[in-house]
């Protein structure tokens, strides 16, 4: 999980780790479940580190192992605004893909046709499962959001690939 | 096979449908074999005029095939004349198509009647079975409109509601959300999703990734025949996590 999300979700107020954990959990459903715990307190230690979360002890729940409460230094409050003000987009790696079908074909290493189908298999058996995942959660919740953004996207994928397709049966056809 | 539970619904061998001769010959269905389960969804993909529609005509009786055979339950339908095949079409398959093909001139829940009319059933118990179909295409009240005045979502709800009539084996849907919007599509799709659930047995012809998405099978067809075929069933939703970039 990057550093700016576990900070930005901590912003709302001071919160103990496994408030945060549900506060994730309600935002991604259930890809929420992928999410690996362990690994979102090595990143609070880490923001404890530099210096842009600050640990508390809270007494009345002594009795917990999980008695840290986190809160934003003034730098991680800093620092979330920054992350806000950022325009980032993830870029998928079509390059890899395409220069993958060009080098198959070059040198006769693979039918293109026979991977962009390999291709379209795995595509197609997450759009099924994002797409049941959508269905499953209540209407306009975060989580139906985020899965919706996720089946846009592969259709998007799917669309380049049939265009992949074409192009290379008409270049076979034609050579 | 040992006993009918494990017979196919749809079973083709070496089906082949052929246009014109000489040079002109085109192979539109060039050698398909195909075993369709009872309850399964099967989606066929490929681009335009690799010969998915044709086949889909071939499989339910529309047309019939230059070679090959087509068995439904086990009943060869290649080969009956054409009343028996125009009976079987009327009361075993049902079709859903791209451009709805619904009767204009009446009304939604007519429509959807229709086909238990023709396949003899009394009115009352027709008029009984389209109401409880447009309830479960979610149209109760849209059943005295005619289809002009329904959106495209609604009037290929309609369509599907009607396939069903007869309670057929296997419906065959081609390009089923072809004329819909994202909107309109997603309605058909939930739809196709519980028609699955509920056990019916169903082939897609597509385009549609989302559609085809819903299936348990996915064939991809080029030139006539099948160059791929598919379980989609089985994956997980951890896997989704890296394309949201939840993975490191």
């Amino acid at each position: 999980m990057q550093q700016e999300v576990v900070l930005a979700m901590l912003a709302k107020e001071p919160s103990h780790g496994y408030q945060l954990r549900a506060r994730l959990r309600d935002a991604l459903g259930p890809l929420g479940d992928a999410m690996n715990a362990g690994q979102i307190y090595v990143t609070l230690t880490r923001l404890e580190k530099a210096g842009l979360l600050a640990v508390e002890r809270s007494a009345e729940s002594a009795d917990r192992s999980d008695r840290k409460v986190y809160a934003l230094t003034p730098n991680g409050q800093q620092r979330v605004s920054e992350w806000i003000a950022e325009v980032s987009w993830p870029r998928p790696d079509l390059a890899e893909f395409h220069l993958k079908l060009v080098a198959a074909a070059a040198a006769g290493l693979a039918d293109p046709l026979t991977i962009v189908d390999t291709q379209r298999r795995e595509l197609l058996r997450r759009l099924r499962d994002a797409q049941r995942a959508a269905m499953a959660e209540p209407d306009r919740s975060d989580a139906a959001l985020l899965l919706e953004g996720i089946v846009l996207r592969l259709q998007a994928d799917l669309r380049w690939l049939e265009a992949c397709e074409k192009t290379w049966t008409h270049r076979r056809s034609g050579s | 096979m040992s006993n009918a539970a494990d017979m196919p619904v749809l079973r083709a061998r070496g089906l082949r449908k052929e246009y014109g001769k000489g040079l002109g010959l085109v192979r539109a269905v060039d050698g398909v074999d195909l075993d369709i389960g009872a309850g399964e969804t099967v989606a066929v993909m490929g681009p335009s005029g690799c010969g998915k529609s044709t086949m889909l005509h071939l499989l339910g009786g529309l047309d019939r095939p230059s070679g090959g055979e087509v068995s439904l339950n086990g009943r060869r339908i290649d080969d009956i004349g054409e009343r028996a095949l125009a009976r079987m079409r009327r009361t075993v398959v049902g079709f859903v198509f791209q451009a709805f093909h619904l009767m204009e001139e009446l009304t939604a829940i007519e429509n959807v009647e229709l086909p238990a009319l023709l396949a003899g059933r009394s009115p009352r118990a027709a008029r009984r079975r389209a109401e409880e179909l447009l309830e479960q295409v979610g149209l109760t009240d849209r059943a005295r409109f005619l289809p002009s005045a329904l959106s495209g979502g609604q009037r290929q709800r309609v369509a599907v509601a009607r396939a069903l009539s007869n309670e057929p084996l296997v419906v065959l849907a081609d390009e089923p959300t072809g004329n819909l919007d994202s909107a309109a599509t997603l309605d058909v799709l939930q739809l196709f999703e519980s028609l699955h659930g509920s056990g019916q047995t169903l082939v897609i012809v597509t385009h549609d990734p989302r559609i085809a998405a819903t299936a348990d099978r996915l064939i991809s067809m080029r030139d006539g025949a099948f160059v791929d075929e598919t379980r989609l069933s089985g994956g997980t939703t951890g896997q989704l996590g890296a394309l949201v970039g939840l993975e490191d």
